[in-house]
């Protein structure tokens, strides 16, 4: 049985792996399962400098789903390395850092660091987080720019890179297509959808931030259809992700054409998640005689028209 | 910290709109430090995804208990389950209170709601008793006071409708023994944060040290998502720190109030 994942140089052991910011820094979660059955461990997004991250609350609880604005808390580029590496650097599977930056130069420059890292298994570009008003945003909603970002690092390293796309544009097609061309390894799809909750009580928003990103299985479907889209426009291969809670929902993103999946909000509330997922995935393709997941990846039945 | 199924062994009222949940929990419950918490997967909670925190009561031997309030879908939810009934908890969670090293320490204890909980470890744990100071807005809100009597402790009770104990702020009772004699004294609260807020001001007027247990919103409880983050002191400012990992218990003095909102 063959379900590794290729992506650029990276070789995932298995296709299941965890979504940036809801995984920490892997040390935390190492306590309650054994980080090195995954596919790969993907970090919380890290820019050059420290960042403080949004007042709170961050997040708030939804019908099946979460809305948050944590707004990037992280230890920048240098405390990362000295706080978390270390750790990091023991795993035997693949860790992939997610970056981000307010200017083009800045991702540059975060990938050119990285490279320089001995061990980075691949970095994954946030061009997409709605909760920072500087930058971010804007990276994953204009076209040009996105191809900008995603060449500029593309020189600064030889590391895998895989563009993670915003759910927020009209066709996910043209930016899967044009990270595909500046140099991206492969795709991440996708991030949180912009959203708002409001206390009736107090006719306040729900979260410091106002807004925030939605994520969880409400998501889903909406995922699984931007996995679908995107798969049929590019030839490198899709991390899905978006509301995995179960084998049955990974195997969706799979059939619509994700090489691999990522948990991510689930990891909160039922932190085994990814390694069921996992199990899961074994036991349907022993069930359906799927010798190499690859040939699971976008068979799904299209009706004739 | 471990991740395990546990089984109801009693879910009933207790007084007010509190209930008493006892669990079987053998490899939570003996690791249980005062002023941690478990973080419980309710069972049955449709639409609601995220696991709710309580501060760790009573452990004994492979069983812990948690109080809690009935205050919307998930507790409501909590509150239907019948002993003999699994859940998942993750526990025993965050950095708890420093019990005193020696009787030289006089701790007094400030509660308000489910803080009479979180401090009954630390109460029964330390090396000689003090005084619990409890405040509520009206009788039905003060909680375990035959408890901590039958540990020896004084309890000093304050209602703000004067139905019970002193009328007023349970800070009031409070002032007037560090009036009357702070030497030596260690706080311990555990409450709404303003009550909080209240007690890190009187700490620092009567020069004692405290330890606060925050009460912030969580996710995931473990550290992984910066949802539970107060804003904490450090040599260049400060910077937000995470309530479950970190706390919930800080100085008082390392906690930033005028960053808070
Ligand atoms: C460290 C810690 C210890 C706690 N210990 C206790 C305890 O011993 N006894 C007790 O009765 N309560 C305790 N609480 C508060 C308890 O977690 C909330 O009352 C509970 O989560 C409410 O859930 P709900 O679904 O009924 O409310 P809802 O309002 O429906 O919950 C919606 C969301 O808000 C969160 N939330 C609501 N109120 C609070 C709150 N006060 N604090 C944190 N999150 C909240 C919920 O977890 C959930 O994510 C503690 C909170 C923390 C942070
Ligand atoms: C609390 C939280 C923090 C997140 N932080 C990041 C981040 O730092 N970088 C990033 O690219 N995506 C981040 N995401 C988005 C997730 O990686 C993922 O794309 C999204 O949550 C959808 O998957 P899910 O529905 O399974 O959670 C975050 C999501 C959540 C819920
Ligand atoms: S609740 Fe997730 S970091 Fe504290």
């Amino acid at each position: 049985m063959n379900w590794s994942v290729r992506i650029g140089s990276l070789v995932m052991p298995n296709p299941v792996t965890v979504a940036s910011g809801t995984f920490g820094y892997g040390v935390e979660y190492a306590r309650l399962l054994d980080l090195n059955q995954l596919g790969a461990v993907v970090v919380k997004g890290i820019r050059l400098e420290p960042v403080r991250g949004n007042p709170t609350p961050r997040t708030v609880e939804v019908a099946c789903g979460l809305i948050n604005a944590i707004g990037l808390q992280g230890p920048g580029v240098d405390g990362f390395i000295e706080k978390y590496w270390p750790f990091l650097k023991t795993l035997q599977v693949p860790v992939i850092i997610n970056i981000w930056g307010c200017t083009v130069d800045e991702y540059a420059e975060v990938a050119r660091r990285f490279d320089a890292l001995e061990g980075v298994g691949g970095l994954e570009l946030n061009v997409s987080c709605p909760n920072i008003k500087e930058g971010g945003a804007h990276f994953g909603t204009d076209v040009r720019l996105l191809e900008k970002v995603v060449a500029a690092c593309r020189k600064a390293t030889r590391l895998p890179l895989i563009t993670k796309l915003s759910p927020n544009v009209p066709s996910i097609v043209p930016f899967a297509q044009a990270a595909e061309a500046a140099g991206s390894d492969g795709l991440s799809i996708m991030n949180s959808f912009p959203a708002m909750a409001i206390d009736i009580e107090t006719r306040r928003p729900r979260l410091a931030n106002i807004t925030g990103g939605l994520t969880g299985p409400c998501i889903k479907p909406i995922a699984v259809k931007l996995v679908w889209e995107a798969a049929r426009a590019v030839k490198i291969p899709i991390i899905g992700m978006g509301g995995i809670q179960s084998a049955e929902d990974a195997l969706e993103f799979i059939i619509a054409g994700a090489s691999a999946v990522a948990v991510g909000t689930a990891n909160f509330y039922e932190p085994q998640t990814s390694l069921h997922v996992l199990q899961g995935i074994r036991e349907y393709m022993q069930r359906h005689g799927i010798e190499d997941l690859k040939s699971l990846v976008g068979a799904v039945k299209l009706p004739r028209v | 910290m471990v991740e395990q199924d546990v089984i109801i062994l009693a879910n009933e009222n207790f007084t007010g709109q509190y209930h008493r949940l006892v669990l079987q929990a053998d490899r939570i419950a003996p690791q249980a430090q005062p002023g941690q918490f478990v973080h419980l997967r309710i069972p049955l909670l449709r639409e609601a995804l995220l696991r709710r925190p309580f501060s760790i009561y009573q452990v004994k031997d492979q069983t812990l208990s948690v109080l809690y309030k009935t205050v919307g879908k998930g507790t409501h939810q909590l509150a239907r389950l019948k002993p003999g009934q699994m859940m998942n908890a993750i526990g025993p969670l965050g950095h708890g209170f420093t019990v005193p090293a020696s009787p030289q320490i006089r701790p007094l204890l400030v509660a308000g709601g489910y803080g009479m909980a979180a401090l009954y470890l630390l109460a029964e744990r330390a090396p000689r008793a003090g005084v619990v100071f409890v405040g509520g807005r009206k009788q039905g809100d003060i909680l375990c006071e035959a408890e901590f009597r039958a540990l020896g402790w004084e309890v000093r009770a304050a209602t703000e409708d004067g139905s019970y104990g002193r009328r007023g702020l349970v800070t009031l009772p409070l002032r007037e023994e560090l009036e009357r004699d702070a030497s030596g004294v260690r706080l311990y609260a555990c409450g709404p944060t303003p009550m909080l807020k209240a007690v890190s001001a009187l700490a620092h007027e009567f020069n004692v040290e405290a330890e606060l247990s925050m009460d912030e919103h969580m996710c995931c409880g473990v550290g992984v998502c910066l949802t539970c983050v107060i804003p904490v002191r450090t040599s260049e400012g400060w910077e937000y720190q995470r309530t479950c990992t970190e706390g919930p218990v800080f100085t008082a003095n390392s906690i930033a109030w005028e960053v808070m909102a």
